[in-house]
């Protein structure tokens, strides 16, 4: 067979690039990258994008209310909200919240997961029952009314949206990893580094982990457009973080207003489209790691 | 001399790597005569299993058939429609691929498959298919009141056998076999071998036996057809290729084989080097740089094959040197470090 | 007297299989992959396990490398026992000991280039790293892979079946253990390149003195590699001692019909039925007295009354009423 020389970096952030096998052949997980980039600049550079201050109510050269301005009147893009408020401001802020939740709603989602499901899986016994059983329980929890309840308990905040989030979304990511473990612990690798005396962290850490962190990537990629969904959903309840502007608060805004019924589509049509954009952009991300991960499902 | 069954003759097999075309099997040439079990022996990559798969046309998608004829009673294998074709698989022409034992549907209960070529590829109507169902599987040796069990059921061997059964089922001429008993016990793996030369004599099929063991086709086999590195280099009968054969790579294969039957245990001697890269083969001989008799001939010219005796062709600039070249293949000292 | 290296006496490994279900309908609830098994192994010795899937061959070589405990009975290394080993004593265990696994792509990371899965071991064992590409390269030259630079930055994937598996070996040499167990190492290469492989063991094993078990189901391979040999069948040991007398003389049924069901590269083989039923071994439900005894030809009533315990006849022990010198 003619061998083909493989090619491994080996500095150390590269390797990490590597593993986590950025797919970029597929044109919707290209596409979905390209808008998630877009809307991480545009997150970013929030302070130097947005004209205003998403809170502010702005009042017009005539000492007016600045309110349900239509795009493009007086300088406004998208237009103004019924308080007053620069749409479009918000929209830009409203990125910075949608990622942050996101990716740290993910993050804490896909190491909670990879962890118990490696535990559970390499060490097996009573480690594996407990936390198997735990997963057990949170799947049984519905999702969206537990964060509602944790938000109408502790003060609604962003943070602990993505705390209630953390603790019962790891469950469908500790059920896989830990199928992983359970398979990739009685490959030959893993039972020569026993037998050669290495200890069960390094094992783990060294032999384990590695292979398993493209599925912990790909779990935590579907994870982000859930938690966006679900921040937007419990803004738009009302139960979200006052404080903080998102798109599920502009949508919140826009229904109180009746923004339906006084054809105000530039309150609602923006961050709408905005979530559905960014969610699906996660949809197809994750789909481009599945075909990565699992070549064979698509046939 | 009866026309033989099969006939290859110039075959070549290519397969598309990159830009490239990698031949899996240069012009390949042989007979497979009725009624006769052949071997197609040679190691990993040598082309064997490719050739073993181009005889149903069961080739991957990315490789072709590039030159050759197969005459299969009366017709050209190679220029058949597809349509053609796929009438002659199963019905005259049957392949048991590589863990065949594995191959089993395993939610289906293994009659349900039986049946299922039986009428599909048959045409049985199903009383007959029950029927020719309990035939095969005494056939191979099962008892016939496993045919409702499923195949996680049955113990590897006896997938295999069903295997068999499943290839025997519409009565082909042919039967190609890849690697039928690598994966088994020593016991379980005479006994498969034992039923495949009795099924032999019984039906009066042609068998094709490919492996890299060459125990198994001394134990079975009636001709061998040595294959290396793509190339049919050595073909005729099983006794004479063990006791004189005439090409080098065949007489290093010899050595590196136990043989219980001897009287200590031995040397192996394994012949050094791999084969060549088949993406870049060398110009001469394929064999050169791991053949201890190699010339410069060797290395710019590849030998053709040729037929020496009735029976028995070779592919080695040097074959009628063979007597004095066997004498020193014996000496393990001649394969330490090929050329 | 001199503590043998190995001491096996009675041991057992039994799995719990099925469910309260299976229970329920009767089915079989114990897999005896090792039901009493003893023997000793001195320093300096090679012994085969034969047998064929299913007769614990496997499952005795790791307990003998502590990936398996005994269930009952015992297994000792150099006087102790080692399901017990712990802490320092259990290091110095796994230096000593070692195997050499079956498949060897699946046996390395293969994400790992071979300098770093050779390096492993000395990283356990706390070797100083100064030391670590010297040893590294001798490794590789005690299992015949010349140009250790050549070899050493590449990755399992460019590396040949049987290049491989002297990396395998060189990775479980690279200590210098006492004992090694080797799981069936060339059954998963191509035929003509096991002699290879075969050979650097063999030398190997002299030139270090190693004390070695070589698990396979193909009688001519552990002949090749083993003064002595352990013939097993569903957990137990039917036929023990030097591997020439079982080779030209087989005592016990079971070791004639492997015997004669060996291939070997002659045209004049025996193609007679072999003396043993069809079938095959199941470890869930074993035979009651001898567990050969469904598919013996010699089997008499005796057999399923009594289990048979290894006797010595002439210079063999020798699981079976029948069988006389």
């Amino acid at each position: 067979m003619p061998e083909t020389p493989a090619v491994v970096p080996r500095s150390g952030i590269a390797r990490f690039f590597n593993s986590m096998q950025l797919p970029v052949g597929d044109p919707f997980t290209l596409a979905g990258l390209i808008i998630y980039g877009f809307f991480f600049v545009m997150a970013v550079f929030a302070p130097l994008i947005a004209p205003y201050d998403p809170i502010e109510i702005l009042y017009t050269s005539d000492y007016d209310l600045a309110s349900d301005l239509f795009p493009g009147e007086r300088g406004h893009i998208l237009g103004t909200t019924s308080l007053g408020r620069d749409i479009f401001s918000q929209i830009v802020w409203g990125a910075r919240s949608a990622l942050l939740v996101g990716l740290t709603a993910a993050f804490m989602v896909a190491f909670i997961g990879s962890v118990v499901g490696l535990l559970a899986g390499y060490f097996g016994g009573w480690v594996d029952a407990v936390l198997m059983r735990l997963a057990d329980i949170a799947f049984g929890i519905p999702f969206l009314p537990f964060v509602i309840v944790i938000s109408a308990f502790f003060e609604p905040s962003i943070w602990n949206t993505v705390i209630a989030m953390a603790l019962v979304l790891w469950r469908d990511t500790g059920r896989v990893i830990r199928s992983q473990v359970l398979s990739l612990r009685s490959r030959g690798y893993v039972e020569a580094a026993r037998v050669s005396g290495s200890s069960d962290l390094k094992i783990i850490l060294r032999h384990i982990t590695p292979n398993i962190l493209p599925l912990s990537f790909l779990y935590g990629s579907i994870a982000i457009g859930w938690a966006i969904l679900t921040e937007a959903s419990i803004s738009f309840l009302g139960f979200g973080d006052p404080d903080a502007i998102s798109w599920g608060f502009m949508l919140q805004d826009a229904f109180a207003s009746q923004a339906l019924a006084r054809q105000a589509y530039h309150w609602f049509i923006p961050p709408g489209l905005a979530i559905i954009l960014v969610v699906s952009a996660g949809f197809f991300i994750s789909r481009g790691y599945e075909d990565l991960l699992f070549p064979k499902l698509g046939r | 001399m009866t026309e033989p069954l099969l006939s290859i003759r110039d075959l070549s097999i290519a397969y598309e790597v990159g830009a490239l075309d990698v031949f899996a099997v240069s012009h390949a040439t042989f007979d497979v005569p009725k009624g006769a079990i052949v071997g197609l022996v040679g190691e990993s990559g040598c082309g064997k299993t490719t050739m073993a798969r181009a005889l149903t046309r069961i080739i991957s998608d990315n490789a072709r058939i590039a030159g050759g004829e197969m005459h299969f009673d009366g017709q050209d294998l190679v220029a058949l429609s597809e349509p053609k074709m796929n009438a002659l698989r199963w019905r005259d022409i049957s392949f048991i691929p590589q863990s065949a034992m594995n191959s089993l549907d395993p939610v289906y209960r293994v009659e349900y498959q039986l049946l299922e070529v039986l009428r599909g590829r048959g045409g049985l109507t199903k009383r007959d298919a029950k029927k020719r169902a309990i035939e095969l599987f005494e056939m191979v040796g099962i008892d016939a009141g496993r045919l409702r069990d499923f195949p996680h059921q049955f113990s590897g061997g006896m997938r295999q056998r069903v295997a068999i059964a499943l290839a025997l089922a519409l009565n082909p001429k042919l039967v190609v076999a890849d690697e039928p008993v690598t994966a088994l016990d020593v016991i379980i793996q005479r006994q498969i071998l034992d039923q495949l030369q009795y099924l032999q004599q019984q039906l009066g099929l042609s068998v094709i036996i490919v492996t890299h063991d060459i125990s198994v086709v001394a134990y079975t086999c009636d001709r061998t057809v040595v294959m290396y590195a793509g190339k049919v280099v050595e073909d005729c009968d099983t006794a004479t290729l063990l006791a004189a054969p005439l090409h080098p790579y065949t007489m290093g294969l010899k050595n590196a084989f136990p043989d219980l039957k001897s009287a200590g245990s031995g040397i192996l001697t394994p012949i050094a080097g791999s084969p060549p890269d088949l993406v870049n083969p060398p110009s001469g001989c394929r064999f050169a740089a791991r053949c201890p008799f190699v010339t410069d001939l060797c290395r710019a010219e590849d030998p053709p094959l040729v037929k020496k005796t009735a029976g028995h062709v070779v592919a080695c600039h040097r074959s009628d040197e063979a007597e004095v070249l066997r004498e020193q293949a014996k000496q393990p000292g001649t394969w330490e470090a090929g050329a | 007297m001199i503590t043998p290296m190995i001491k096996l006496e009675n041991a057992e490994l039994h799995y719990k299989v099925g469910n309260a279900m299976s229970a329920m309908m009767g089915l079989p609830s114990t897999v005896k992959a090792v039901d009493g098994v003893t023997f000793s192994l001195n320093r300096g010795e090679s012994v085969g396990l034969l047998g064929e899937s299913g007769c614990g061959k496997t499952s005795l070589g790791r307990i003998l490398v502590k990936l398996e405990k005994v269930t009952s009975g015992s297994a000792r290394f150099d006087g102790d026992e080692i399901g017990q080993l712990k802490g320092e004593n259990l290091r110095r265990f796994r230096a000593r000991s070692q195997m050499i696994f079956q498949n060897p792509f699946d046996a390395v990371n293969p994400r790992y280039s071979i300098r770093k899965t050779l390096e492993e071991p000395l990283s356990n064992a706390r070797i100083v790293r100064s030391e670590w590409n010297e040893r590294v390269i001798a490794s590789l030259e005690l299992v015949g892979l010349g140009d250790p630079k050549q070899y050493l930055e590449r990755f399992p994937h460019q590396l040949s079946g049987g290049q491989l598996q002297r990396v395998v070996m060189a990775r479980a040499l690279i200590l210098e253990p006492d004992f090694v167990v080797a799981d069936e190492p060339v059954s998963m290469l191509d035929v003509s390149v096991r002699a290879g492989v075969l050979n650097v063991f063999r030398d190997v094993r002299d030139r270090l003195g190693l004390t070695a078990i070589y698990i396979s189901h193909d009688l001519a391979l552990v002949r090749y590699v083993c003064e002595r040999t352990i013939v097993m069948y569903l957990g137990r040991i039917m036929e023990d001692g030097p591997t020439e007398d079982i080779v030209h003389e087989p005592l016990h049924p079971y070791s004639q019909a492997l015997v004669a069901a060996v291939p070997t590269p002659r045209t004049d083989q025996s193609h007679d039925p072999l003396p043993i039923g069809a079938g095959a071994p199941d470890p869930r439900n074993p035979p009651s007295g001898c567990v050969f005894r469904d598919r013996c030809p010699q089997a008499a009533d005796r057999c399923a009354a009594e289990v048979p315990l290894p006797r010595p006849i002439g210079s063999r022990l020798v699981a079976c009423h029948l069988a006389e010198r």
